[in-house]
């Protein structure tokens, strides 16, 4: 029955002025199988952007072009025009490490590293040669670990394992070494689904704070959630981006018959 | 009843379940299966048990019969004797040279020492059985005494000397003195005067120097493990310095950075492959590439430590392998998410979680490479070598190697030799596989 369904041009407001991210004509493929359809789609800065669908339809792979996570994965094929600033990041002149650095990602699940609180935040900052000194670093670290709004909990245990931690406190020590590094952009893909509804207002509220320096992509399963984080809304079904418009408007009066059946939970 | 309750609460067009199965059948059939269940478990539990039971037996006979035949091997029979150092024989020109000192005729102080002790041995024929109470290599002791301290010259010393193999044999129980003379290695003569000098305090048994220090020798009395030791040693140095960083690079790049294709696949088929091959074929060609193409030194630990390398390679890519894959890729998406590079994902996260799996594989192919006899058979490692090798390029001889020459020499006092240095072998063993049981328990990473 959905094979019928003629995917016309998206509708609603897809570019914004002076966008922080801006993406033409995006297919993706899994070998042989396309998995993003021609997606055009600017990301405004200091915004949150949030992007809904049902399951397969393309929402994370979408995401993880955005800092060439997908490069790691050798049957994927991305062609289009991703750009960061004025940089195309698919070009032959950009290097993925300094691209991540500026595009930061946080996972489904929370995955610090088996190391102490402190290193898996200090882990970034390392690598990418940003401290001088042990002084620099210290202070790179506990920023962080304020904005992530993780420090009060953690200040006496810096120094233990943060696997110990719980899976809300683990997951805000991923943001806060994702945020080590100072990145423009915040790609999250479903940054709440494995934890319990405490973590996750938690998570919400420290995602509303980090809009002021930070443009936030976030991939969700829950359409509450879109709605209470972001202030647009872009709807991925098989692939094809169908609707973007502000948040409130995609919730209240969808345009796209699509977006209206999924929001009113007729399928997906 | 049951089908007029039922009913009201399912669709018509299906039946109840207790139409099908009444409550009663249910719960008779349920208990016989669960009786049936009960029984298997029972049978399954047995017999891991009956084979834990019988895999102990086996362990306690295997250790019984080696410990039993070996540990009188770590005591040596030692007789005293009172050496007078006669200027004449032993510094005849006088001018205390230790080079001729070296060449004097040591075992005339014995034997005139035993004449002293049994003046009634007259006859030629006893005389010789007599002086063969102690140790040939006893004359040995006595040179390395008077170059190291020359005013003993000209005095008589009570000295230890090591008694002949069989004297010691006789000493520890293992010749059958009920036996007819005639079947019996020791003679009666030899009996007498062994049991006159027991009667005297002048024989005792004391903890074995010689064979933990010195190489290996035709005379069972003056035989030692080192050489074998030292040998196994190099060549275990070799094995680890080239078959480690080896296999550890071949299976985090195979891992992590080879693309998966047709050349890929067929490099796993015979890594395994490999691992498969009897080890007497790596002996084969340790023989023709390394010693008649490279002209290495035959019997030279450095080939063996190079053939058991290729041996123990296929183990530790294997085993590394499936270390780097048991790592959870989310650790590598962390890791790159945050900007490191491919290298600095593996070299900070995935070989730090692997390792202890690493480690234990390698401890593992090490322990292998110890017991592994065959191929050290093709590259000479066999001969009878006397000096205990200073070097990985000098001749040598491998535990396992010295094991199985003990255990072909005719000589009884070989047997407990063989037992020994099992032991010696095992002991070795032991340590390293606790060593791997201790590397993986201090490392392993819960997540």
């Amino acid at each position: 029955m959905q094979d019928k369904i003629e995917y016309g041009k998206t509708v609603g407001d897809v570019f914004v002025e002076n966008p922080r991210m801006s993406v033409r004509g995006a297919n993706v493929y899994y070998a042989d199988k396309q998995a993003i359809h021609d997606v055009d789609l600017d990301i405004a800065k200091n915004q949150v952007i949030a992007m809904i669908g049902p399951s397969g339809c393309g929402k994370s792979t979408f995401l993880r072009c955005l800092n060439r996570m997908n490069d790691t994965i050798d049957i994927c094929r991305v062609s289009g025009e991703f750009k960061l600033d004025q940089d195309n990041i698919y070009s032959k002149e950009i290097d993925v490490v300094p691209l991540r650095a500026r595009v930061g990602i946080v996972f489904q699940k929370p995955n610090p590293f088996p190391k102490s609180i402190y290193d898996n935040v200090a882990y970034g900052p390392r690598i990418h040669g940003l401290a001088k000194n042990k002084v620099e670093l210290d202070e790179i670290v506990e920023n962080s670990l304020q904005k992530a709004g993780l420090f009060d909990e953690v200040k006496d245990r810096l120094h233990e394992s943060g696997t110990g931690l719980s899976g809300g406190q683990q997951q805000r020590l991923c943001i806060a070494r994702t945020i080590a590094v100072g990145p423009e952009v915040i790609l999250m893909d479903e940054p709440c689904s494995a934890l319990d509804p405490i973590a996750t207002a938690k998570i919400e509220n420290l995602i509303d704070e980090l809009r002021e320096n930070f443009t936030i992509v976030i991939v969700t399963h829950s359409m509450q959630q879109a709605a209470r984080v972001s202030q647009r809304t872009a709807y991925f079904h098989m692939g094809h981006l169908i609707e973007v418009n502000d948040t409130e408007k995609v919730f209240t009066n969808p345009e796209h018959k699509l977006t209206e059946d999924y929001i009113t939970g007729r399928f997906g | 009843m049951i089908d007029s309750t039922a009913g009201k609460n399912t669709n018509k067009t299906l039946k109840s379940f207790n139409d099908i199965l009444p409550v009663e059948e249910k719960t008779r059939r349920l208990n016989a299966q669960l009786k049936k269940r009960h029984r298997k478990e029972m049978r399954f539990q047995m017999y891991g048990v009956i084979s834990l039971l019988l895999g102990f037996l086996f362990l306690v006979v295997f250790f019984n019969s080696i410990i039993s035949k070996g540990y009188t091997a770590f005591q040596q029979t030692f007789i005293s004797l009172d050496i007078e150092f006669v200027e004449d024989i032993v510094d005849p020109k006088g001018n205390r040279d230790a080079k001729e000192m070296l060449r004097s005729d040591y075992s005339k102080l014995i034997k005139d020492a035993l004449k002293k002790e049994f003046p009634s041995v007259k006859k030629r024929k006893d005389r010789k059985a007599l002086n063969k109470l102690i140790s040939s290599g006893a004359v040995y002791k006595l040179a390395d005494l008077v170059i190291e301290s020359p005013e003993l010259i000209g005095t008589t010393q009570t000295l230890w000397l090591a008694s002949d193999d069989e004297i010691d044999l006789l000493m520890k129980g293992h010749i059958d003195r009920n036996l007819p003379e005639s079947e019996r290695r020791v003679k009666d003569n030899s009996i007498t005067w062994v049991d006159e000098l027991v009667a005297q305090d002048r024989v005792v048994k004391r903890f074995n120097h010689t064979f933990f220090n010195s190489g290996d020798s035709r005379e069972p009395e003056q035989a030692g493990i080192m050489g074998a030791i030292k040998g196994s040693f190099y060549v275990l140095l070799v094995t680890i310095l080239l078959s480690f960083p080896i296999g550890l690079a071949a299976a985090v790049y195979l891992e992590e950075f080879a693309p998966k294709n047709r050349i890929t696949d067929v490099i796993e088929v015979n890594i395994n492959n490999l691992a498969a091959v009897p080890s007497i074929v790596y002996g084969l060609l340790g023989l023709a590439v390394f010693i008649n193409f490279f002209g290495l030194p035959r019997s030279a630990a450095v080939v063996g430590g190079l053939v058991l390398s290729l041996r123990t390679l296929p183990t530790i890519i294997i085993a590394s392998r499936a270390a780097i894959k048991a790592v959870p890729p989310s650790i590598r998406s962390a890791a790159l998410g945050v900007g490191a590079s491919e290298m600095q994902t593996v070299y900070h996260h995935v070989l730090p979680a692997a390792l202890p799996g690493i480690l234990t594989g390698t401890i593992i192919g090490m322990a292998q490479a110890l017991g592994e006899t065959a191929p050290l058979l093709m590259i000479g490692m066999v001969a009878f070598i006397v000096d205990i090798p200073q070097s990985a390029m000098d001749p040598a001889t491998a535990l396992p190697v010295q094991i199985y020459l003990w255990a072909d020499s005719p000589e009884r006092a070989f047997v407990e030799k063989t037992s020994a240095a099992i032991m010696v072998l095992l002991a070795f063993l032991t340590v390293m596989n606790l060593f791997a049981v201790y590397l993986r328990k201090r490392y392993e990473r819960r997540w």
